[in-house]
């Protein structure tokens, strides 16, 4: 298929799973700020978020201050904010057009309708229905288009692409996720009260409370929550997971420029396969996540190099 | 102006064509309210599904919906084939004009039309001197736009033989109209014409380059903020063909190649929706960026077929319409069958000045305009903006052609008012290849919804009609 086609496909499938997991972010602090916390330390949450994206210096251009409100309406719906859940739907639905020949009519109308839907909700109407609602239908629309991705194309290499860039920022972003949430919990060690409910929303924010709960069948412990999003193969949002079917796209789109990238990723799917928790935590967790997102982003930037932008 | 109009559906004693019979026999049993639902549905459907065309010069990124109109346009079998006949018949022949002016130059030489004409204008290509295309068929796809004025009798306005676009609009309004009101076509025999996209196809296929036996076929955009944009995807996707951009495609050996995931592949076949002056930055427009440096060296060799070809401009420009009839005569020895509006030619002082006296009646166009844009329609007019026509008229008398302001057709059209007559054109669509001359029964019928008005143009705010070819 084109390069350019291609290209298209994988960004738009990358712009709705982050916007997607933006979401889950943005609900599992959301969620965690009703915890009873001093105003100090819900506040530095919110930093977090904005820390996580690199994006401290832009809010404060054009808000005076950090504090739920602000951080939510910069990561929702500020046009400004090239990182918001605004911009990341719109570059989907912009992807999508260039291309919307290459995929199904349905594939196309689920996305333009997103796009449509979303420009009638501005943020007062999301805060007045309660931002959980509005989280809900952002990662309902995704799980639409999915379903319509998976349920209407044919399996060929446009549709690898489309899995490749999902799979990709998945896994980025679930490091993303549990990187600032773990650290945040270890820093409040001492209120062990709300633990519960703040490990709980982590896991929830990642559709993985119940699944815990079945593999574990156990309390709720920092380090077996780290092993499940990290390590657990048959998560779907698992780091493990989402090296293993990065592994599969590629194989299935090899060309004869690829080989380094397949071995990139290969490593990266065997050190997560053969990794144990104790020795990743051992390692330090930060660490281990950071160096798994520069990975991704060596791979990311390898699939551009042979099969994007060709030169 | 005239203020009797030929109406498509009803006679001048106000009968009811019989063609039209079965089809108001439907409305009027139809309850209005029933109606209304339906033009909403039609309404959210082309929104959905995204048939917006871009509008130039309002705010950037700004799409429309072309309005949908749900009384069809309807022509009796006989007078279609009449119609189709004579088609076939002017696009051999532009056809044959253009082969010509790019070799022999018969047609000069015999003085039945001025070199200067030809050879000065600027949409002649001198680069195509000389150049064999495959079959000899430059205008693979012409879009001849119709009009019927007067008692009833039918005109060609001009035959676009550059990138003529709408058909996908033909397409969608027959799907909207099969989906919205199916018992219409189970009443009567309505031709199908949803099948033009694989015509189109094999046509391009049929003129491949020399010894290509499986030809690579791509559709080559402006990109995605060009108006057309919509219908680009659309025929990609239905011929099932690569919809790519100019920086998609280089050239290697005066050979095109596409960049594709699995590295360079060939292009044999190139429908290009994307003017000759964009189409190669090294010897056209040096600032495009929408073409491909050295697409014209490789067309030139042979190896990749542009459709339509470089150069055809010089038969549809408005300068050279005049003189159509005429090459019917000179290349296939036939009476014409189509008429052409009558046009004066401002070059000519004797032209001009019968135009500069008799403004308030006539339409004025520029030569090489397009679109509606940049033309003076008299009897619209107020006298200010035909003073400020006349100055630019005498400053470049040579950029104008007049023709008599043709008293359109109209058709009976759903309007905010209710039911009202409204003028309308049709744009057949000719496909030329190895194999012949091909088309779908109908077009595209573009109808101007303001009251009055007689430009059907999308760009100035017409809208479009589903037109029905009967069979016997």
């Amino acid at each position: 298929m084109l390069s350019r086609t291609a290209d298209h496909l994988y960004w738009m499938a990358r712009y709705t799973e982050r916007a997607e997991n933006l979401a889950r972010l943005l609900d599992v602090s959301y969620q965690m700020s009703l915890v009873p916390q001093s105003l100090a330390a819900q506040n530095e949450n919110w930093r977090a978020i904005l820390a996580l994206n690199s994006l401290e210096a832009a809010f404060a251009r054009e808000y005076p201050a950090v504090n739920v409100e602000n951080v939510l309406r910069f990561m929702v719906s500020d046009a400004s904010n090239p990182s918001s859940i605004y911009s990341c739907l719109r570059a989907a639905r912009e992807n999508a057009h260039a291309v919307r020949g290459t995929m199904t009519a349905e594939m196309w109308e689920s996305v333009n309708a997103t796009w449509i839907e979303l420009r009638q909700q501005n943020f007062e109407h999301i805060l007045a229905r309660g931002v959980s609602e509005f989280f809900d239908w952002v990662k309902l629309r995704s799980a639409v288009t999915r379903g319509v991705t998976f349920g209407t194309m044919l399996k060929d290499d446009a549709l690898h692409f489309i899995r490749l860039g999902g799979l990709l920022e998945r896994g980025d972003n679930t490091a993303r996720i549990l990187d600032m949430q773990y650290h945040i919990l270890r820093q409040n060690d001492d209120e062990e009260v709300s633990d519960f409910y703040r490990w709980g929303a982590l896991l929830r924010s990642l559709s993985a409370f119940q699944v815990y709960r079945k593999v574990y069948r156990d309390a709720i412990t920092p380090g077996r929550v780290a092993e499940l999003l990290i390590l657990n193969m048959n998560l779907p949002r698992s780091l493990h997971s989402c090296a293993d079917g990065i592994v599969r796209m590629l194989q299935l789109i090899a060309n004869g420029a690829s080989a380094e990238t397949e071995r990139q990723a290969g490593v990266l799917h065997a050190r997560l396969h053969f990794a144990r928790i104790d020795d990743v935590l051992a390692g330090g967790l930060h660490e281990y996540l950071t160096d798994f997102m520069d990975r991704i982003f060596e791979i990311g930037d390898g699939i551009s190099r042979d099969f994007l932008i060709p030169g | 102006m005239s203020t009797h109009f030929y109406n498509e559906m009803y006679d001048s004693a106000g009968v009811l064509r019989p063609h039209y019979r079965t089809f108001a026999e439907w409305l009027a049993a139809m309850p209005a309210d029933r109606l209304e639902r339906k033009r909403t549905e039609a309404d959210t459907a082309f929104h959905r599904v995204g048939i917006t065309f871009a509008v130039y010069g309002e705010e950037s990124g700004t799409e429309r919906l072309i309005p949908f109109d749900i009384i069809p346009r309807i022509i009796p079998a006989a007078e279609w084939q009449a119609l189709q006949a004579g088609l076939w018949q002017r696009v051999k022949a532009l056809n044959a004009f253009l082969h010509d002016i790019y070799h022999e130059q018969e047609i000069l030489r015999s003085g039945r039309l001025p070199p200067e004409q030809v050879l000065h204008n600027a949409q002649f290509r001198p680069e195509m001197i000389g150049v064999d295309v495959p079959s000899g068929i430059y205008a693979h796809i012409a879009g001849v736009d119709i009009v019927r004025a007067g008692a009833g009798e039918s005109y060609v306005l001009e035959d676009n033989l550059r990138v003529p676009s709408g058909v996908s609009y033909m397409i969608e309004d027959r799907k909207m109209m099969m989906r919205l009101f199916p018992e219409l076509f189970s009443r009567q025999m309505i031709a199908p014409v949803q099948h033009y996209p694989d015509m189109l196809f094999e046509n391009l296929r049929s003129v491949a380059p020399k010894g290509v036996s499986d030809p690579t076929v791509v559709l080559l955009t402006p990109g995605a903020y060009n108006s057309a944009y919509f219908e680009h995807t659309f025929l990609a996707q239905q011929m099932g063909v690569e919809l790519v951009e100019g920086r998609d495609l280089f050239v290697r050996d005066e050979t095109v190649f596409m960049r594709t995931t699995q590295g360079p592949q060939r292009v044999d076949v190139i429908y290009r929706r994307l003017d000759d002056d964009f189409l190669d930055p090294l010897v056209f427009n040096k600032d495009s960026m929408l073409g491909v440096p050295g697409l014209l060296a490789a067309y030139r060799a042979g190896h990749v077929t542009l459709a339509n070809a470089i150069g055809t401009g010089v038969a549809d420009d408005k300068s050279i319409y005049p003189y159509v009839p005429e090459m019917i005569r000179f290349y296939l020895g036939e009476e014409p069958k189509l008429n052409n509006v009558p046009t004066w030619m401002l070059r000519k002082p004797e032209d001009l000045s019968y135009v500069l006296a008799h403004l308030p009646e006539l339409v004025v166009k520029e030569v090489h305009g397009a679109g509606g844009y940049g033309m003076l329609v008299g009897p619209a007019s107020t006298r200010a903006e035909i003073e400020q026509f006349r100055t630019r008229i005498v400053a470049s008398p040579e950029k104008y052609i007049a023709q008599p302001t043709l008293a359109l057709s109209n058709c009976p059209t759903f309007v905010e008012s209710g039911i009202a007559p409204r003028h309308l054109d049709l744009r057949p669509f000719v496909l030329s290849g190895k194999r012949g001359i091909g088309m779908v029964p109908g077009g595209l019928t573009r109808v101007a919804l303001r009251e009055g008005s007689l430009v059907v143009n999308s760009s100035q705010g017409g809208g479009t009609k589903d037109t029905w070819v009967l069979e016997n």
